[in-house]
């Protein structure tokens, strides 16, 4: 394919930086965590599976599980599968905006990026603290 | 497809310092990718100082400031130096510009310079585009009439002609392209932003009898819809065009002609 110079075969092409060198631009990185956190909600709805399968078994079982999300490390995973479900929710919504051709000029794509993360942030809050104050 | 990190031969070291501040001035650093096919080396990255006081603005002033002045072998394409002419496109601290529309004063700390993002490297700030120009030309950029051509011009209204505004401007310069992590992945298949933004300017062309035509090429899960939004390149486009925004009317018009 390459010409070849008096020294014999030049050498491969290299690839230039990509990923290494680009700036972290909010919208890269909101589009990004939308693939993540999408990924993230197949092992949420496990969780949720699980759940209803031991609603379904009986109260036996249904305690046994209640009582793993109640540990302090089920509350940390309840807490993370808040938010990710949230994020990839208000993420949704962001690019559903846009599939209508609203919301491309710059300073509303830094708006409606940005403001996924603290709609997310703010919607977890929002849930768990109802959780709290209901006692559940 | 994608791959995080780069390949053995396209890995970075740290390459030579050229010069160094030798009086009072207003000194910059500039560290530059450089790539020479005549060697076996891998890329290394150059360091070298500028006087602002002595240099133009833009930074295209500054790469030529350096390869007249400080290192002959330093390799970039640059040509109208105003923004029109699309050559010198590279990744100037972080981001796809064009080198002679980007102010050194805009850059904190030292200025870095790679060629344009995923591309295969003709030699230091030269990417070879060849695969660019080629989806280019899939496209069929032209207009394609049925109607006999008129004695005098095609004819075309001023609402017509200024659906074009925002899309006749793009200099193909690649900016847009080189900065999409979808077209980074795919750019075998996926035609990216600026391909996209070309074809949506003859879509929407009045004048252009091909739309059906046009959209049925389009219509395919790698050529158009690998865009995921990500938005890059509109951020991008040292033009301020918005290849996003021809895409996502592309899509819509792909909806609208099936409902």
């Amino acid at each position: 394919m390459e010409a070849t110079s008096g020294r014999g075969v030049r050498p491969e092409r290299p690839l230039s930086p990509h990923l290494q060198i680009y700036s972290p631009l909010v919208n890269m990185v909101m589009s990004i965590m939308h693939r993540i956190t999408g990924a993230a909600l197949y092992v949420g709805s496990l969780l949720v599976a699980w759940w209803l399968i031991a609603a379904a078994t009986g109260p036996d079982y249904y305690n046994y599980v209640s009582s793993w999300f109640a540990t302090w490390a089920g509350k940390v995973v309840l807490l993370g599968y808040t938010w990710v479900l949230m994020h990839h929710m208000v993420g949704g919504i962001r690019h559903f905006i846009w599939d209508t051709g609203h919301g491309y000029d710059l300073r509303t794509i830094d708006i409606l990026s940005w403001g996924t993360l603290a709609a997310s942030f703010t919607l977890t809050a929002i849930i768990w603290a109802f959780v709290a104050l209901g006692g559940a | 497809m994608v791959q995080l990190t780069l390949p053995k031969n396209s890995k970075i070291s740290e390459g030579k310092t050229w010069n160094r501040p030798d009086h009072d001035g207003d000194w910059k650093e500039f560290r530059i990718y450089r790539w020479n096919p005549d060697d076996a080396r891998n890329p290394r990255i150059d360091t070298y100082h500028i006087d602002q006081k002595q240099c133009g603005p833009m930074v295209l002033d500054a790469l030529i400031k350096i390869k007249n002045e400080i290192d002959p072998t330093l390799t970039f394409r640059r040509s109208c130096r105003e923004g029109i002419c699309g050559s010198c496109s590279m990744n100037i601290d972080g981001t796809n510009t064009l080198a002679c529309l980007k102010s050194i004063e805009e850059v904190k700390g030292a200025v870095k310079i790679y060629p344009l993002p995923h591309m295969q490297v003709v030699k230091d700030l030269v990417p070879d585009l060849t695969n660019f120009y080629a989806q280019h030309a899939s496209i069929e950029p032209w207009l394609k009439t049925d109607t006999p051509t008129p004695p005098k011009e095609w004819r075309q209204s001023r609402d017509d002609r200024e659906k074009l505004d925002g899309l006749y401007e793009c200099i193909l310069c690649a900016c847009c392209s080189a900065s999409c992590p979808s077209y980074w992945w795919n750019s075998d298949r996926y035609l990216g932003p600026a391909i996209l933004l070309q074809a949506y300017r003859w879509v929407i062309d009045s004048r252009d009898e091909a739309t059906g035509e046009r959209l049925d090429n389009l219509e395919d899960p790698f050529r158009l819809y690998r865009c995921h939004t990500i938005m890059n390149c509109a951020k991008a486009c040292p033009k301020g065009l918005s290849p996003a925004k021809a895409i996502a009317e592309l899509k819509k018009l792909m909806v609208e002609r099936r409902v």
